[in-house]
């Protein structure tokens, strides 16, 4: 479930059942949050930014008659984190302009405060604006249209790098304590072993970071690392880096050739045989009957102006009709799904209320939580810390 | 009430609660000593310093693991969670507690700062506090983009101009902008809300900020820093100050002096509260006080923890010296500081030389070893005794202006605060100097600090360097809902 403001259709907050003037009180987010766990759901997504939300997709814009601020999505997430126990809380962080230590810390304070919860969304952003509110570099204008540029490509591709190397940082440093490295043995007087902290020397050409952590590795070891692709080349950052990619394939066809492309990306990576989840991104707008459907999201056409479009698919309809898709989905290599409710204050419950019963029906959805981790839900192991094993290979060379 | 000496009205102790943090103040060897990472030690903390109706609790912060001698040291605590992301699981587990992080403007971008502490303002209904610090060392920069970037000299400037450009971020809405009116249709009323233009020596950046105004507009602001520059930087921008001076007399010299450096900002008197640091020790009696509290210095100076405090003066290796034998006779190495790395306190010791003549003396004059002698210069508690007599002499340190409350800092993680909380506290309620309960939601309400005004700082189109006027306006326009 992937949450933004009232919703994911611009005219949202407008709705009977909308709360646009709770958007920004804790007690607004704890609630979607109860919710999405009431319906056994695996994770939720917070989306975030570095600048004001905008109809553009490269630039401002000075609308007032659409939902602009956003709270920080990490501290969302902890907020919400002592109030719910089996849900995974997956913030959205943007690499391009942030620093990968404090990155990583936080999302492994994260999942130290929910015992074992954690992910993070990683973003990029070519925004001129956002870029101006660091100072600190410049982009060129870039129009939708020039993406598909040299120098648009050239442009992405570099972010997309920097955002490899960012999440190769964040997760060396969660790996920077082994996991009995605090010993507190009075005998000695040491609070820690400090042959089991590692420096990780990073160097690449956007930063480079020392370590060790100052925050001990996290319950899950590595909490989940997940990225929104629609193309080649975040495919790539998908297979190389990611424990879930989100896609947005409009039909079966679709998915099978990104899930295959995902799947070779993986390969090339190294990581061939490693549990990678390809999740379908999906705009939902849900109702009891299909005309009821319609005419709700009709009804939000009608205000915003324009039509409703977006890059991920965009069902219109019941809960069981959706389980039959989401289904149908599922054979072509898609693990899961990623639904982006178009009124949260409608399409929250629609999901929870409606759809998950109707999965579970059809034998495709838990009936209780299987574990009390986020890698325990999505059947990740918990993996091995990438030092302790080389120092263990390295020892069994030495007398 | 009043006091009977001055005649004045009893002034209203403030008081918070610092989480132990990774020095040797903590006691981790005690068997009753529990994680310093897991968030039931700190939900545990923050209950008890909530049920004592303390004004907040307190995190430090450290961005690069302390080095002694070119290893990782060993001998603290070591280690601590992320302070934004725990200040704001806690904000879920506490309803008034004010919470206040420590946030450096060295490796961090105010645009981001501000984001976090507005949102963290947001949730938790109006509790957020910074304190901000400065750091400049190339130590710490390696694990940062930018590395050891900005010069010792310019950290103050740096720091000056981080906070008045996150001022101007977080006084760019003005708290009435989101009207979210469904019938015509209108978000925002505004179309240029939260636009700032900030162009200085340290930052040039322009834009919009992205949070809207948060319940107590600006979180409140801490400063931590001795140094003539800080004391400044606290008199023109701080609401309240962490100081290091807990005894009575340099309480009240500190007190003094910051005080009266108010009306040069065009501030009041009460517009900056002193909260000195503090440790306490307590017993049944007094005389049970100072025995146990002769305890926890013996616990908290080990014989390596000497030896590795004395190599901080003597900048040398003296591993090879009995911590229960007499003080080095070789002289502090004067050069440049090499032995400890990632610590403010060695830069405490100006003269080394000077240092270990006079810690030779005293300990020939009192016959101490080395162990015993960095416990008698370094371990001393600020209160210890009683309950009665704790509160007692917390009251007249309030009274007579040697402080306006105190940052209290417990040896043992999670439960050091919980005698403190059932005995001292009651005593103070008693005497009429502490709350009985909060009379306020936010933070600033617990300190008595004005809600700030947004638009009474500056136009925000004008968005230059300059330092903000006032700091604080009584006007409530600015004060979101």
């Amino acid at each position: 479930m992937a949450l933004d403001g009232a919703g994911w259709h611009p005219a949202a907050w407008r709705e009977p059942d909308a709360r646009p003037h709770d958007l920004f009180t804790a007690g607004y987010w704890a609630d979607l949050v109860t919710e999405a766990e009431r319906g056994l759901l695996d994770f939720v997504t917070f989306e975030d930014g570095l600048g004001l939300q905008s109809s553009h997709p490269t630039e401002t814009d000075e609308r007032t008659d659409q939902v602009r601020g956003r709270l920080d999505a990490v501290l969302v997430a902890a907020r919400v984190a002592p109030l719910t126990r089996h849900i995974g809380l997956v913030p959205t962080v943007v690499a391009t302009h942030t620093e990968p230590f404090h990155v990583s810390k936080a999302i492994a304070t994260l999942d130290h405060v929910s015992g074992g919860r954690a992910g993070l969304r990683v973003q990029v952003t070519a925004r001129r604006d956002e870029a101006a509110h660091f100072g600190r570099r410049t982009f060129p204008p870039l129009r939708i249209e020039d993406r598909d540029t040299p120098a648009g490509r050239d442009l992405i591709a570099e972010l997309l790098e920097e955002a490899a190397d960012h999440i190769e940082v964040v997760r060396r440093l969660w790996d920077s304590w082994e996991d009995d490295a605090e010993i507190r043995d009075v005998a000695t007087g040491r609070f820690i072993d400090r042959d089991k902290l590692h420096y990780i020397d990073f160097e690449g050409k956007h930063f480079s970071v020392k370590g060790p952590s100052i925050t001990p590795r996290p319950p899950q070891g590595q909490p989940l690392v997940s990225a929104l692709a629609h193309d080649s080349v975040a495919y790539r950052l998908v297979g190389r880096s990611a424990d879930i990619g989100y896609v947005t394939p409009h039909d079966t066809d679709q998915a099978r050739v990104i899930v295959a492309e995902i799947r070779a990306a993986q390969d090339a990576a190294g990581r061939a045989g490693e549990r990678l989840h390809v999740f379908g991104d999906l705009v939902v707008f849900l109702d009891d009957d299909p005309e009821a459907a319609e005419y709700h999201k009709a009804r939000l056409d009608d205000l915003a102006g324009p039509a409703y479009t977006s890059d991920a698919r965009v069902f219109t309809g019941t809960p069981g009709r959706l389980a039959d898709l989401l289904v149908e989905l599922r054979q072509a290599g898609l693990s899961g799904f990623r639904l982006r409710p178009g009124v949260i204050g409608h399409d929250l419950e629609q999901i929870t209320r409606g759809l998950v019963p109707e999965l579970q029906r059809r034998g495709a959805f838990r009936h209780a939580y299987e574990a009390d981790t986020l890698r325990g839900l999505l059947g990740l192991a918990r993996p091995a810390n990438r030092y302790a094993t080389a120092v263990r290979a390295a020892g069994a060379v030495l007398p | 009430m009043t006091n009977p000496t001055t005649g004045k009205p009893l002034k209203q102790i403030h008081l918070a609660a610092h989480f132990p943090g990774v020095n040797n103040t903590t006691v981790w060897s005690d068997p009753r000593a529990g994680s310093h990472i897991d968030f039931s030690s700190f939900a545990h903390f923050a209950r008890t310093a909530e049920r004592a109706k303390f004004d907040f609790l307190f995190l430090a912060e450290g961005l690069r693991l302390r080095e002694q001698g070119g290893r990782i040291y060993d001998l603290d605590v070591v280690g601590r969670p992320d302070t934004f992301t725990v200040l704001s699981a806690l904000a879920a587990v506490t309803e008034r507690l004010g919470l206040t992080g420590t946030i450096n403007s060295t490796f961090n971008e105010p645009y981001e700062v501000a984001r976090q502490f507005a949102s963290l303002d947001h949730l938790s209904g109006g509790r957020a506090a910074w304190n901000v610090v400065t750091s400049w060392d190339a130590f710490t920069g390696e694990n940062f983009r930018r590395g050891g970037f900005l010069p010792e000299s310019r950290r103050y400037s740096r720091a000056r101009e981080f906070l008045s450009t996150a001022t101007e971020l977080f006084d760019s809405w003005h708290g009435d902008e989101i009207v979210a009116d469904r019938e015509s249709g209108l978000f925002l009323n505004d179309a240029q809300a939260g636009a700032f233009v900030h162009q200085g020596q340290h930052f040039d950046i322009t834009g919009r900020f992205n949070v809207p105004r948060s319940p107590q507009g600006r979180p409140v602001i801490f400063q931590a820093g001795d140094s003539e520059e800080g004391r400044e930087f606290a008199a023109a921008e701080a609401d309240a100050i962490f100081s290091r001076h807990s005894a009575l007399e340099a309480g009240r010299a500190f007190y003094t002096d910051v005080k009266g450096r108010l009306a040069h900002h065009g501030r009041s008197h009460d517009q900056l509260l002193i909260l000195p640091a503090a440790t306490f020790v307590l017993g049944d009696t007094d005389a049970e006080a100072q025995e146990l509290a002769r305890e926890v210095r013996r616990r908290q100076v080990s014989g390596q923890t000497a030896i590795a405090y004395l190599e901080h003066v003597w900048n040398r290796d003296l591993s090879a010296y009995d911590p229960d034998g007499p003080l080095p006779d070789i002289d502090p190495d004067p050069g440049e500081h090499t032995i400890a790395r990632g610590r403010a306190s060695v830069r405490m010791f100006r003269d080394p030389l000077a240092v270990a003549r006079q810690w030779r003396e005293r300990a020939a004059a009192e016959n101490l070893s080395i162990r015993e002698l960095v416990i008698e210069t370094t371990g001393r508690q600020s209160f210890v005794g009683s309950p009665a007599t704790v509160a007692d002499t917390i009251d007249h340190f309030v009274q007579t202006d040697a402080a306006d409350g105190f940052i209290l800092v417990p040896h043992l993680t999670p439960g050091g605060l919980d005698a403190f909380a059932d005995t001292v506290v009651p005593l103070l309620q008693e005497r009429g100097v502490f709350r009985h309960d909060y009379a306020g939601t936010t933070l600033r309400d617990h300190l008595g600090l004005a809600h700030p005004d947004a638009r009474a700082s500056r136009p925000r189109t004008s968005g230059t360097a300059t330092p903000r006027a006032t700091s604080c306006s009584a006007a409530s326009g600015g004060r979101a809902r």
